[in-house]
C-alpha cells in the first residue's frame, strides 16, 4: 500500500487540489438548492466569470493574483444577487421552470463570452513567483497547487465556521426549517436568500480564479463545470457543507487517480461512482440535517 | 384549453403547411424543418416521461444516439430499408433502457434529473471514446440514402426524404397521443399527481415508471433513426448535454403535458436555434437568441405554450 501510493503520490495530491477546486465551486450550488431550494443551472457561467476575470487581470504578479481574486468574488457576487432576483419570482412554479430560465442565461452568457473573448481556450498562468515546483517526498511538484490546495482548504473551513458554527449560519438553518417562523420574528427572508445565493456565487466565480491555470476560461468549461458540480452535489448529499466536501474529494480522486490507472475507463468513472453511490445511498454520502 | 373547432383548424392548417413546404421552399429551409420534426419526436419522447409522469431526464440524448448509431451501422451493414433501422434502432434503445432505466426509476424529481444527466453523458463519452464502432469524434459518415419501402428507390433528394421524415412522425404522433388515453396514462398521471396514493391502492409505481421509461426510450431510438435517414450522418454532438437540454426545455415551455405544445415549443426553439441563428443580421447569434427565447418564455408564459389562450376565444370559465 504504501509503495502503491508512493507511485500515484503526484496524482493523490493532484486529487487533492482539484477536489478541493470542486467544493470551492460546488459548494454554493449545494446550499443554494439544499437551503434555499433554488436550482441553478448557471452555476457552471459563475465558474466561466470568474475565469475570464483571472484572464483579464492576470499579470504575472501575486498583487496581480489578489486583485483578479477581489474582482472574481465582486462579479460573482453580482451575479448571485442578479440570479437570485431573476429567479424569485419563478420560486412557487418549481424546479423545472428555473430550469429554463437559468439555462437561458447559460446560453445568452456564454454567446457574450464568447463574442467578447473568442472561441478559444485561453492560457492562464500563475502568477510568476508561484511557477516554480518544489520537492514533495522525492517527487517535483509545481509550487502553486501546493499554494492553491492551501487557499481552497482555508476558504472549506471558514465556509464550514460559516454555516455550522456561527448565529448567521444558525439563521440560515433557521430559514430552511421554517421561513415563516423566523420571519415571524422580524427578519426579512429575502436577505437571508440574496446573501447565501450571492456568497455561493462569489466562491464559484473565486473557485474560477483560483482554477483559470488548470481549467481555463474557454467555451464549453462552463458546461463540464456545471456536469462536475452537480456530480458532487449528488454524491455529497444536497444541502450540507460537509457533504459538498466529501463528495468534491471523492470526485477530485476518482477523476485524476482514475485517469491516471485507467485511461480507458476514465469518462465511465466519474458517472460509475455517482451511480454506485446513489444505489448504496438514494440521498448522497452525508445527508442534510434539515432536507432530505 | 382551446375550443375543438379552433384547434381542428390549427391542427389542418399546420398539416396543410407542413405538406406543403417542400415546395415553397428552398433545400437548406426543407432540411432545417426535417430535423425539426425528428427533434419534436424526441421531445415527444420526454414529454412521456417529464410531462405526463412526471420525472425530468436530461438523459434522452443517450437514446436518441444510441438509436442512431445504431440505424447507422444498420444501414451501413444491414440494410438501407428506414422502416427495419427503425424498428431495430427503437428495440436497441429499449434494451439499453432496462438496463439504465432500473437503477435511474428509483429516484425521483431532481436525483432523477441528475441520474439521467449522468446516463446521457456516460453516453456521449462513448460515443466519443468507442472508436471502432462510433468512429469517435469524426462521427459516422457514408450511410446510404434510405429506402422507405421494400421495392421503392432510395430518396436521394432532401424534399422527398422530407417526406418520410414527415410520415414516420405523423404516425408516431398519431400512436403518442393513443397512448394519451388509455388507462395505462391515467396511472402514469397518477404517479405524476400522487405516487404515495397510488402505491396505496395496489399500482407498482416503479414497474410502471421502467415500463414508462423504455417506451420513452424506444421513441427516442426511433428519433435517432429518422435523424440519420434525414442527414445521413451522425457524430457524438448529436448525443450531447445541448440536445437533451433542449429536448426537456421545449417540453417545460410546451406547457403540463400536452403534447401539441412541446411539438410547438420543439419548433420554436430548433428554429430559432438552426434557423434565425444562420440569418445574415445576427449570423452565429443562434445560442443568444435562443436564451432570451428561454427567458422571455418562462416569464411569460407560466402555463407553457398549451396555456395559450387565442384571441375571441371564450374563456373555460365563462363558456361553463
Amino acid at each position: 500500500m504504501a509503495g502503491w501510493l508512493d507511485g500515484n503520490l503526484v496524482g493523490f495530491v493532484d486529487g487533492i487540489a482539484f477536489g478541493l477546486l470542486l467544493f470551492t465551486i460546488a459548494v454554493g450550488l449545494s446550499l443554494v438548492f439544499g437551503m434555499m431550494d433554488v436550482l441553478n443551472l448557471a452555476h457552471g457561467t459563475l465558474y466561466l466569470g470568474g475565469a475570464y476575470t483571472a484572464y483579464a487581470l492576470s499579470d504575472g504578479t501575486l498583487p496581480g493574483l489578489l486583485l483578479a481574486l477581489t474582482a472574481g468574488a465582486l462579479v460573482g457576487a453580482l451575479g448571485g444577487a442578479a440570479l437570485t432576483w431573476l429567479t424569485q419570482p419563478l420560486a412557487r412554479r418549481g424546479h423545472l421552470d428555473q430550469a429554463v430560465l437559468t439555462l437561458g442565461i447559460t446560453f445568452i452568457v456564454a454567446d457574450l463570452l464568447a463574442a467578447a473573448f473568442g472561441g478559444e481556450v485561453l492560457p492562464t498562468d500563475p502568477p510568476a513567483a508561484l511557477r516554480g515546483t518544489v520537492d514533495l517526498l522525492g517527487h517535483t511538484y509545481p509550487v502553486y497547487r501546493l499554494v492553491f490546495i492551501a487557499v481552497a482548504a482555508c476558504l472549506a473551513v471558514l465556509v464550514h465556521l460559516l454555516f455550522e458554527r456561527s448565529s448567521l449560519g444558525a439563521l440560515v438553518r433557521a430559514t430552511v426549517a421554517d421561513r415563516d417562523m423566523v420571519r415571524a420574528q422580524g427578519v426579512d427572508i429575502r436577505k437571508v436568500l440574496y446573501g447565501v445565493f450571492a456568497l455561493g456565487a462569489a466562491l464559484a466565480a473565486v473557485g474560477g480564479v483560483l482554477g483559470a491555470p488548470t481549467l481555463g476560461p474557454g467555451p464549453g468549461v462552463d458546461e463540464s463545470v456545471l456536469v462536475l458540480s452537480l456530480v458532487v452535489v449528488v454524491v455529497g448529499g444536497l444541502g450540507s457543507v460537509r457533504g459538498a466536501l466529501v463528495g468534491a474529494l471523492l470526485i477530485g480522486q476518482v477523476q485524476t487517480l482514475g485517469v491516471a490507472l485507467l485511461p480507458q475507463y476514465a469518462p465511465f468513472l466519474l458517472f460509475g461512482t455517482m451511480l454506485a453511490v446513489l444505489v448504496v445511498r438514494p440521498h448522497g454520502l452525508v445527508a442534510s440535517a434539515v432536507r432530505t | 384549453m382551446s375550443t375543438p373547432t379552433t384547434s381542428r383548424a390549427i391542427g389542418t392548417a399546420v398539416l396543410l403547411g407542413l405538406t406543403l413546404a417542400p415546395f415553397l421552399l428552398g433545400p437548406y429551409a426543407v432540411a432545417t424543418l426535417s430535423r425539426t420534426l425528428v427533434f419534436a419526436l424526441l421531445a415527444l419522447s420526454v414529454n412521456l416521461l417529464t410531462g405526463l409522469t412526471g420525472l425530468p431526464t436530461l438523459g434522452q440524448s443517450a437514446y436518441f444516439g444510441v438509436g442512431a448509431y445504431t440505424a447507422a451501422i444498420v444501414a451501413k451493414d444491414l440494410t438501407d430499408i428506414g422502416p427495419l433501422q427503425l424498428l431495430i434502432a427503437a428495440g436497441v434503445s429499449a434494451l439499453v433502457a432496462v438496463l439504465t432505466g432500473w437503477l435511474a426509476v428509483r429516484a425521483r424529481g431532481v436525483v432523477f434529473l441528475m441520474l439521467t444527466l449522468a446516463i446521457g453523458e456516460i453516453a456521449h463519452s462513448a460515443a466519443v471514446n468507442w472508436k471502432p464502432v462510433t468512429g469517435g469524434t469524426d462521427g459516422v459518415s457514408g450511410i446510404p440514402p434510405v429506402v422507405p419501402l421494400p421495392g421503392m428507390p432510395a430518396l436521394e433528394l432532401d424534399g422527398l426524404v422530407y417526406f418520410y421524415v414527415l410520415a414516420v412522425f405523423l404516425l408516431l404522433l398519431a400512436a403518442v397521443t393513443r397512448l394519451g388515453a388509455t388507462p395505462f396514462a391515467l396511472a402514469l398521471r397518477g404517479i405524476r399527481d400522487n405516487e404515495p396514493r397510488m402505491k396505496a391502492i395496489g399500482h407498482p409505481t416503479r414497474r410502471y415508471a421502467l415500463t414508462v421509461y423504455c417506451g420513452a426510450a424506444a421513441l427516442a431510438g426511433a428519433a435517432g433513426s429518422m435523424w440519420v435517414s434525414a442527414q445521413r450522418f451522425v457524430s457524438p454532438g448529436d448525443a450531447g448535454f445541448e440536445i437533451a437540454a433542449l429536448a426537456l426545455l421545449a417540453v417545460v415551455i410546451g406547457g403540463s403535458g400536452s403534447i401539441r405544445g412541446a411539438c410547438a415549443a420543439a419548433a420554436l426553439i430548433w428554429l430559432t436555434r438552426d434557423y434565425l441563428g444562420n440569418l445574415e443580421a445576427v449570423a452565429g447569434r443562434g445560442p443568444l437568441l435562443l436564451g432570451l427565447l428561454l427567458v422571455v418564455a418562462v416569464y411569460t408564459l407560466p402555463r407553457g405554450l398549451a396555456g395559450v389562450r387565442l384571441p375571441h376565444q371564450p374563456s373555460r370559465k365563462r363558456a361553463a
